[in-house]
Formats: C-alpha cells, sequence, structure tokens
C-alpha cells in the first residue's frame, strides 16, 4: 500500500537525478527539471540524493495517502494542501493514512516536488527510476501518472516523531521571481552577427507557451547568423541554448534529444538550470554572462551548504 | 606538381584536434567539422579508450560525426585536469591501430509510404531505388534523436532526397528512411521528416538486450530486401522474446 492518484494534475511523473551512461545511444537523462529542489527534499527527509519523487507542473494532482508516510514538499509553491489545510514546504510532515494532498492555485513557480520518506516503488530502468515519456520507458510505466494509479511506498515510515519543529532554512533556494539565468558562452557564439552577441545579453526573452520538458521555446528579436551554414550534429546538453534558421533561441531541457545540429549561442550555468525549470509560458528571463571558473565556484559553494545542511539533518533523525 | 606534394602531405599531417568546454560539465574534443569517414574513425577509436578509463568524475561520452563530448562532474575533476588526462590518452593512441566497426545486417520489407516519391523525385523506378538502398556497406556516424537512432552515411546520391517539408506526426518503430544523402531507422515510434522507404522487424532499441541499442558509432551496416511474408515471420519473432 501507498498512494492513490485521485486526479493527475497537469503533468504528474516521477523524477530521481536522471539516466546516465546511455546518451551515446540516444537515451535522454530526463530526471528531475529542478534537481536541486528535489534533492533538498531528500535531504530533508534523509534519503540519498537520488531518491525518486513526485514532480508537479503547474496545476498539481490530488493523492490519496492510503498508508501514513513521512513527505516533504520543496520546488514551487503550487498551494498544497492536507485535508484541505495549508501544507508546510521544506520541512518533514508524517500524513496520516487516509488524508488527501491536494493542491491550489500555482503561487510561484512551475514545478513542486512530492518526496517520500524511503522512496516509492518503483524499478529502476536503465540505472534510473526517471520517466521518460517520449521513450515510454521509466518511472511509472513509461508514463505519467493517470487518475487511479496506485504506487506503493518501499518503507513504512516507522520514527517515534508525528511532529516536526524545524523547517530548512528557506535562503538555501533560490529566490523564484529572479529574471537573471546566468549563462556561459556557447561553442557559437562567435558566429553570431555582433549585434546578436551584444543583445542577447541586454534583450528581454519570453518564455513561450510552446514549452515543455524537452525545451523551452523564447521569443525575442531574431538572433541572426553572420553567415548561414550547415553544421553536424552533435551532442547537445540540459541547459544548451540553441538557436534555429527563425532566430529564436530554444534552451534544451531535461528530457532533450541527445543530439542536435543548431548553432549553440550559450549554455545555462548548471547553477541556474533549477531556477528556470520553475519558469513556465510568459515568464522573462534575462542572461548574464559568467564564466568557466564563476560557473565551477557557484557549484562549490552550494555543495558545501548541502553539505552542511546533511550534517545537520543527520542530527534531527538521530 | 608542387601543389599535389603539398596536398598529400597535409593529409598525412594528423589533423588539428579542438578542445572546449560546452557548459559548465562538458568537455567537447572536435577531429574537424567535416563529414569524413577517416575522422569519425578518430572518434570511434578514441571512444573505445575512454570506454576502460576509470577516471573518477568522468559521467559519459556521447560520440557524434567528428566530436566526442565528456560529460564530467566539475566537483570531482577540474576542467584543466580533464584536458590534460584527455590530451595524453589522445597522444597515445597509435596512428596505425584500425578501427573496423562491426557489420550487421538490417532485413528490410521496401513498402514505405514515401517509396513512389523517392523514386519519382530521381527518376528511378521502385526497384531501382530498393536495389540502390540496399547494395552499399553503410556507417553508422551518430546514434541520437531518440534511443537506437542511427544517423548512417555512405548512400547512392542517386537516391537522396530531401527531408519532408512538413514532418509527420507519427512515424512508426522499424520505418526505415533517407534524409538528403544520409538514411536510418527510427526505433520507436515518433514524429519525424525523413522520407520512409521501407521497415524492418528488427528492434534497433531493446530493453531487454545486455547492451539495448543494436548499433554503435562506427558500427558498417547492410540493408537486405525481404518480403512480406518474411516481415511478419521477422516481426512476430522479434516481438516474442
Amino acid at each position: 500500500m501507498g498512494i492513490k492518484i485521485v486526479k493527475a494534475g497537469m503533468l504528474t511523473t516521477i523524477q530521481d537525478l536522471g539516466r546516465y551512461g546511455l546518451q551515446r545511444y540516444g537515451m535522454a537523462v530526463s530526471g528531475a527539471m529542478d534537481s536541486y529542489a528535489l534533492r533538498l527534499g531528500n535531504n530533508i527527509l534523509g534519503n540519498p540524493d537520488n531518491e525518486a519523487a513526485i514532480e508537479c507542473t503547474v496545476l498539481g494532482p490530488i493523492i490519496c495517502f492510503e498508508q501514513a508516510q513521512l513527505i516533504c514538499l520543496t520546488g514551487a509553491d503550487l498551494s498544497p494542501m492536507i485535508d484541505g489545510n495549508p501544507l508546510p514546504m521544506w520541512r518533514p510532515v508524517l500524513v496520516e493514512a487516509g488524508s488527501l494532498l491536494s493542491f491550489g492555485r500555482p503561487h510561484l513557480g512551475c514545478r513542486a516536488y512530492i518526496c517520500f520518506q524511503g522512496g516509492l516503488d518503483i524499478p529502476e530502468i536503465l540505472g534510473s527510476r526517471s520517466t521518460y515519456s517520449k521513450g515510454g520507458l521509466g518511472g511509472w510505466q513509461g508514463r505519467a501518472l493517470h487518475e487511479g494509479d496506485r504506487i506503493a511506498f518501499r518503507h513504512h515510515y516507522t520514527g517515534k516523531d508525528s511532529l516536526f519543529h524545524w523547517s530548512m532554512d528557506p535562503g538555501l533556494y533560490p529566490d523564484l521571481t529572479t529574471e537573471i539565468i546566468r549563462v556561459l558562452d556557447g561553442p557559437q557564439f562567435t558566429c553570431f552577427e555582433s549585434n546578436a552577441q551584444k543583445s542577447f545579453f541586454s534583450d528581454v526573452f519570453t518564455i513561450s507557451n510552446n514549452s515543455d520538458r524537452m525545451g523551452y521555446r523564447l521569443t525575442s528579436k531574431p538572433l541572426r547568423l553572420t553567415e548561414q551554414k550547415e553544421l553536424l550534429s552533435t551532442a547537445v546538453t540540459f541547459g544548451s541554448i540553441q538557436v534555429p534558421p527563425d532566430g529564436n533561441a530554444i534552451i534544451l531541457m531535461a528530457d532533450h534529444p541527445t543530439t542536435g545540429g543548431y548553432p549553440v549561442i550559450a549554455q545555462v550555468a548548471t547553477i541556474d538550470l533549477p531556477l528556470l525549470a520553475q519558469k513556465g509560458p510568459n515568464d522573462r528571463v534575462r542572461f548574464e554572462r559568467i564564466s568557466l571558473d564563476e560557473a565551477h565556484g557557484l557549484l562549490k559553494k552550494q555543495h558545501t551548504q548541502l553539505k552542511k545542511l546533511k550534517s545537520a539533518i543527520a542530527l534531527k533523525y538521530e | 606538381m608542387g601543389s599535389s606534394h603539398e596536398q598529400s602531405l597535409s593529409i598525412a599531417l594528423p589533423n588539428p584536434i579542438r578542445y572546449y568546454p560546452m557548459g559548465d560539465q562538458a568537455i567537447v574534443l572536435s577531429f574537424g567539422d567535416t563529414l569524413s569517414e577517416a575522422l569519425n574513425t578518430q572518434v570511434r577509436k578514441v571512444v573505445a579508450c575512454l570506454e576502460n578509463w576509470s577516471q573518477p568524475g568522468l559521467i559519459e561520452c556521447v560520440p557524434a560525426y567528428t566530436t566526442i563530448t565528456i560529460y564530467y562532474d566539475p566537483l570531482t575533476i577540474t576542467y584543466q585536469e580533464l584536458l590534460s588526462a584527455l590530451q595524453m590518452i589522445v597522444q597515445d593512441i597509435p596512428e596505425d591501430t584500425e578501427y573496423k566497426g562491426l557489420k550487421k545486417e538490417i532485413p528490410v520489407y521496401y513498402n514505405g509510404a514515401d517509396l513512389a516519391y523517392v523514386a519519382q523525385y530521381n527518376g528511378l523506378t521502385e526497384e531501382e531505388v530498393i536495389r540502390l538502398h540496399s547494395t552499399p556497406e553503410y556507417r553508422v556516424y551518430m546514434i541520437g534523436f531518440v534511443p537506437g537512432f542511427p544517423y548512417m552515411g555512405g548512400m547512392d546520391s542517386r537516391i537522396a532526397t530531401p527531408r519532408k517539408e512538413v514532418p509527420r506526426l507519427k512515424i512508426e518503430a522499424g520505418a526505415v528512411g533517407i534524409a538528403g544523402e544520409q538514411t536510418g531507422v527510427y526505433p520507436i515510434e515518433t514524429p519525424g521528416g525523413w522520407q520512409i522507404i521501407g521497415h524492418t522487424p528488427q528492434q534497433l532499441f531493446d530493453l531487454t538486450r545486455e547492451s539495448p541499442s543494436l548499433l554503435e558509432v562506427g558500427d558498417r551496416v547492410c540493408f537486405v530486401p525481404i518480403s512480406y511474408d518474411e516481415f511478419v515471420q521477422q516481426k512476430t519473432k522479434s516481438n516474442g522474446h
């Protein structure tokens, strides 16, 4: 016994940190769009970073707990509720058997994560529990969750505590109202017209409706190359900002195809992928250039913070 | 005379290899910008070395036509450390090592919805298209787009046909297609723009196999025409396990 999906929500999928090692065979990595929110949620519950959770998109699901479990909500604030009462995020919460988890109006951000202590009983496919919908594999039967799906827990909650009086310092998570996304120059940055090189860092880009887990389409003044030339396809990554001939950039997201043939003007710094993943249609972004060293420095700083958080939380569960 | 000497010299010289970052978690090793079997063979040789490399922080590598993209964990290994290590590996590959990819046969029932169009576009009969498509030995230059999709070169230019202007919303798994001078096979049902000339009963991506992808970069592929009856028979068999 575990949970039962009463209402699916807009796009509700099982995700962990992704499926690595098979991109050379065309297998997408998938995984949580906001991997930082997932890791924080898992850390708060004492789970390994990579434990699979439920990723909810804008309009969350309704989930019935058929068994009690310790959970933690992180990421976007989609107004989570337990039996109609607001559910605090960023802390462990014990949900009683028979309770309903639901969501209200999306308040801030696009993707919320429901993490479960000990994880969900989902088989690992090619080393990951992440859903890759296009390939029809991983997660729950290779697809987004539907009404009526029942997923068991891997562990019963046996802890003594039913009330938790601590929560994570919200300062550890990025401010989702930030419009600035930090990027590194892409391999073809210098192939763009000098105007495009300038406007890329000064213009405001709007995320179009035609955006999903595979990619975000941006609208702006068209970005032009100095000369159109055919490129041989090569590997692309989560955060590659490609520019097709129409001049409108596309940012590749978690379910992106492994290879692409459009010039890449810039690459979103890994540190800001979670922030970008929380943006949705009609949200605006601006790009700020950083160096490779700066990007690595930011990741190291975050890693140190996570390590501190981990040891502090380990004490709570002793 | 002088210029032909120079040319042969430049062929004998190793290609200048470029290394550059792709974001903050990947490094690209590029052998050049032009489609060539020789460059793709270099890619395959380096990938073969990287497969046996147990470098902490190395996540995975993705070969393409002329590049290898190596994903790494910057918390474990710095860009400079990885760059130096890669340069050493590439340097140590003996020039004369041969890499001959595995030879694989893919049976095709040539019944594709665009077979007539490909014939008409090139002023050929359908039989001629089938014969020209099933004669050469192709090379897998890259696997990408969806799991197991091979981009193959070596096609007879007499059957080259541009992609469809409006992609199909649904292409069946096993569909064999042409895009420009390349040919490929759709391993799963997906939208796509290639001209479909036939179908294979073979599964190109199969989770029950130890290595799910039938093909690897560098493999050599031949298409073998089969009849409808053989197609049905082999399809039943490949779905059976």
